[in-house]
Formats: C-alpha cells, structure tokens, sequence
C-alpha cells in the first residue's frame, strides 16, 4: 500500500525520488545497451561518442575505433532509442486506457487498434504496394489503427456519449472481424505469409533516426496532452456526475483522451508491429509504487516502460543466441510478471 | 427580499422517448433548505442533474444566479455549486486524503500543489467528519457507508454557495446521517443554499425548511415543510397513508405510517 504522507502526491518527496530514479535507469540503459551486442564497446565511450556527435566536437574520440562511431550512431542508437519511446509511449496510452476504462484489463490495444493497425500492415504486405518505399508498412498500420479508432468510436457512442461498456465490446468486436480478415489475408498471401506474420510478432530491427523522430514526436506531444488533462483523469475515477460537479466536462475529457491514447499506440504499433504486455502491466506495476494520481502515474509510467521494453529488445539483440520477435519476448516476460502482481494485488482490483 | 438562486421554467426533459420531467416551474429561495421528494421514478434525480447542468433540457429553462446554467463555463460552475450523487464508482486506489483533496481542484491550477491553507482546509474537514484517523487509508479498503461519508466530505470542503444532496445518506447508519445531515443544516446559518432529494419523509421534515413533492415528472406541491407536509399531500404523493405527530421535544412534524393491508 503506499503511503501518503502530506497532502497532496505533487509535494511528496518521494514521488520526485521515483521519477529521478527511473530517469537515471533509463538513461544508464541506453548508454549500456548501446555498448553490447556482436562489437563490445564500454558504456564510457558510448557516452563520448554521443557527446562528441552532438557537440560536434570529434577530437574526444581519438584513440577509439573508427568503426564504433557509426556502430553506435547509425546502428544502435535508433534501434536503441525507438524500443525506448515505443515503450515509453504503449504505458502512457495504457494509463489512460486504464483510467479512462475503469478496467485493470485495459490496455492500447483495447480499442482494436492493433487489430486495425495489423490488417493496414498486411493488406500493404499482401499487395507489395511501393507507395512510400520502407514508409509504406508503417503508414499503412497508422491508417488501418485511425480507422479503427474513429470506426470503433462511432458505433459506441450514443447522443454524445460513450460508455465504457460500449467501447469495450465494440473494441472487442471489430479487432474480431478485422483478425479474421487479416486470417483472410494469411490465406492468400502464399509466400508473403511469412513477412504478414513477422511483422505481427514485432521488431525494432533496423530502425533508422526517421523512426526515432517519428514516435518521439507523436509520444511526446500525445504525452504532454495526456498529462494536461491528468488531473481531469484522476477525478474521472469518482464517475462523472462528481466529476462534472468539480468542473471537469468528463465527456469531452473521455473522448479527447481516448484519441490521443490511440494516436500514440497507432504510431507505436505502426513502426514497431505488435508488442503487447508493456501497456498493460507498466501502469499496474507503477501504480503499486506511485499511487494513482495520474500526474505522477503518466510520466513515471512512461520511464518505465521505456526501460523496460529497452531491456526486453537488448535481451533478444545482444543476449540471446538467436533474435525472438519483441513481441513474443514481452508476452513471455509480462504474462508470468502479469499473474503474479494479480495474485498479489487480486483483492485490490476486484474491490476497483 | 430574499434572493431566488434558481428559477426553473417550462422544462422538460426525456431519456430518449421516455419523458421524465414534464414541464416544471419552480423558484428556490437562496439560503434554505429545499427537499426534493416524491416516488421512485419521479425525476428527483433528473431533476437534480439538470440543475447541475449534467442534462441539458429540451425545453425550458434553469437559470442560476440570474443566468442560464448551461452559459456558465463549468469550472466556474465548479466553485458555486457541489454534488454528493447518489451512485458514485471508486476504482482507484485513492487515500481519503487525495479523494476529499478533490474537492478543492475547482480552486487550484492543474499541476501546483495545494498552499498551506488548502491543505489545512482538507484537515479541517477531515477533523469535522472524525475521519483524521483514516485520512490515510486507501479509500478502497472502505465500507460503502464509509465511501459516501468521504465523497460527502469531499462536497463540503468544495464550500460552495449551493450544496445539491441526492440521497447522499442513502448507505449510512442513522447516527452518520443526522451527524451529516447536522453539518449541512449548520451551512445554512452562513448563508448556504442546500438542495436534496430524500426517500425517508421523515429526515426531510426534521432538515428541510422548504418541501418539494414531485410525481411523474411534474411538480405535486411546493411549500414551507410546516404547510406541505401533510398527510393529504403524502398520500396523494406516493398512495401511502398515516397519520403525522409532533416530536414532544422538537415540536417537528413527524409521519407515523400504516400498512397498507391487514396481514
């Protein structure tokens, strides 16, 4: 249980502790991951190279292999730092989900956008369509997630409002047929089946500086927003009609929430395919340690789940004999992981 | 003069095409306290929400203050009136504190922490409803009972000029409701306006100064408790008969109520 010792969770220390710590385990997890893999390079020189690149001040690096500028730059550091925002960004959409749901079981994908994003990404597949070149995937699984969303969101809401109820069976419904169109799409795709179903299983292999600033840019300003409204968010847990007396036009809140959510998971799931468990257990297991003031849950989520994922991906580059689809590493990591703060915490949910 | 803090007019108001408030006209006095009773279905409730600008009418209007309740932005709303709602969810796990701490966002910008006097406001209540000890709890660990002591506790450190009641002791033992209801009624003396919807005739006549009988969505009778309840009106209202005594001590009306057959 955590406890509460002022007034309010924005004067806590040790809330401001948490977030120190999980910004340096981020930080410290870039500079080491960035060193392993097949050519070792020291977490000491990781930072150098890092500095000297972005001071453009290269004379730091003599002494250095040549070749370990590049590795680090052009190779890792995207792949490195997109499994970090990716991972950063599904907790944050799964807080919200989570709040705005009032279910623990919520998480990005609640709303089918996975689904949506799945049969954009294999329909593109399936017709080798070479719109954008390597952008064509990704802008694909963005459209089919939007789609969705805006589809799933239309056939839940009546007179202007949305039941959490609705979303969730009508979430539940269109990832079904859209899962079984993608089935569908299987079926057909002879020899392109195996490119549908490796996409699907996720991966952070060869991300360039595009896909960093891609996701960076919709995690980041769909976060900001998120968090604007963290306080709306926190009082939405009393229900609306409390959370209209107290000023907050829950409604509106709900909707705009539920969007950028999306947004973020679509433009994660657009360049890394589907990872799953990290949006879920992320806010469980934050919430444990902060509390369920959104203010703190948001961004101490978020730096989690960068850490987190970042790890899951070093593991299946660096660690492993062989690369396992992310997505199949963080169900295998976050399913056990999932059961046990279930088993823990049952009574506390079941009470929610 | 006393000053009319709402005035209701020609409102209506149905749930798709089932109609629930069926045209009423009403005035409330500002610095009373008005109950709202009538039987299940009879659009107390709606009625409530409506003047919360939760609902918005088809036709008729609320106006508030002198100005229509649904141009005022809501979080300006937010500081002059408050609700404890009859059905309320609580699924995180919130300490009493942060819940009842709540009650003070209208005032507070999004993301400063609460001054010294916000925070010795939220002590205050907390003290005035014997709930220090458990201040720090989480609010799920709480009986349901004890849930809407913290929600209502949440609406008085709201302090605001109205306070609309909807059934808000509906799940307390009787020595918490006449403790809250106590507090309330002590609101009136600073010039406070408190609305609420009762189902125990018996606690509107010892709180409310004024009463409202409502059946299918229309107005029965409004008048001062003295005058309106009676067993005429109450019969007539919910099809229940009985006969009305004076507390000995209080001198309040109170309602002795009979079975309706003879078992």
């Amino acid at each position: 249980m955590v406890q509460h010792e002022q007034g309010d969770v924005l004067c806590k220390k040790r809330n401001v502790l948490v977030l120190l710590i999980l910004s340096i385990l981020l930080g410290a997890m870039i500079l080491i991951s960035t060193g392993m893999g097949y050519i070792h390079i020291k977490p000491f020189a990781v930072a150098e190279i890092i500095i000297s690149r972005l001071t453009g001040n290269w004379h730091h690096l003599d002494g250095l292999d040549k070749v370990f500028p590049y590795v680090v730059w052009q190779v890792r550091l995207p792949r490195i730092l997109t499994a970090a925002i990716v991972g950063a960004g599904l907790s944050i959409s799964g807080v919200i989900f989570q709040g705005i749901l009032l279910n623990p079981l919520a998480d990005p994908y609640t709303l089918g956008v996975s689904a949506g994003a799945a049969f954009g990404a294999a329909i593109a597949l399936l017709l080798e369509l070479p719109i954008l070149g390597v952008y064509t995937i990704p802008l694909f699984a963005f459209v089919g997630a939007l789609s969705t969303l805006l589809f799933v969101l239309s056939i839940s809401s009546f007179d202007g409002r949305i039941a959490s109820n609705n979303l969730i069976l009508a979430g539940i419904i269109v990832a079904t047929i859209l899962s079984a169109g993608i089935s569908f799409i299987k079926y057909v795709a002879d020899e392109q089946v195996s490119v549908i179903i490796f996409w699907l299983l996720g991966s952070f292999n060869s991300r360039t500086w595009i896909d960093v600033f891609l996701t960076l840019g919709i995690v980041t300003v769909g976060g900001l927003f998120c968090l604007y409204f963290a306080r709306d968010l926190n009082v939405m847990a009393l229900g609306d009609k409390i959370a209209i007396s107290l000023g907050v036009q829950a409604s509106k809140v709900r909707v705009a929430l539920l969007v950028a959510a999306s947004l973020i998971a679509a433009g994660c799931v657009a360049v890394s395919g589907i990872i799953g468990f990290v949006g879920l257990v992320v806010p469980h297991l934050m919430r444990f340690v902060v509390g369920p003031d959104n203010r703190v849950l948001i961004p101490s989520s978020a730096l989690l789940g960068g850490s987190l994922l970042l790890f899951a991906d070093t593991l299946t580059r660096a660690i492993l004999p062989h690369e396992i689809p992310i997505g199949v590493l963080t169900a295998l990591i976050g399913g056990p992981v999932f059961c046990y703060i279930f088993r823990k915490h049952r009574r506390i949910m079941i009470n929610g | 003069m006393a000053k009319t803090i709402f005035k209701i007019s020609g409102l209506r108001f149905s749930f798709g095409r089932q109609p629930v408030i069926n045209g009423i006209d009403l005035d409330l006095e500002a610095g009373l306290f008005h109950g709202i009773v009538g039987p299940n279905g009879s659009g107390k409730t709606t009625l409530l929400m409506l003047m919360l600008g939760y609902y918005r009418a088809e036709t008729g209007r609320i106006l508030f203050d002198g100005k229509d309740i649904l141009s005022i932005p809501r979080r300006h709303l937010a500081r002059e009136i408050a609700l404890v709602p009859q059905d309320f969810s609580i699924n995180f796990d919130f300490s009493v504190r942060d819940v009842v701490m709540m009650g003070r966002y209208p005032y507070l910008p999004r993301f400063s922490p609460p001054s010294r006097e916000e925070v010795q406001k939220v002590s205050d209540i907390l003290r005035e409803m014997g709930i220090s000890k458990f201040a720090d709890r989480s609010i799920l660990t709480l009986s349901g009972g004890e849930k809407q002591w913290v929600v209502f506790a949440r609406a008085l450190v709201q302090d605001t000029p109205v306070l609309l009641l909807d059934e808000a002791t509906s799940n307390m033992d009787i020595h918490h409701t006449i403790y809250a209801l106590d507090r309330v009624r002590q609101r009136i003396r600073t010039g406070k306006t408190i609305i609420g919807v009762f189902h125990d005739l018996n606690l509107a006549a010892m709180y409310c100064d004024r009463l409202i009988f409502m059946s299918n969505g229309r107005i029965v009778l409004e008048g001062s408790t003295e005058e309106a309840f009676c067993e005429e009106i109450i019969e007539k209202t919910f099809g229940v008969s009985g006969t009305i005594l004076l507390h000995p001590q209080t001198g309040n009306k109170q309602m002795m109520f009979q079975k309706e057959a003879t078992l």
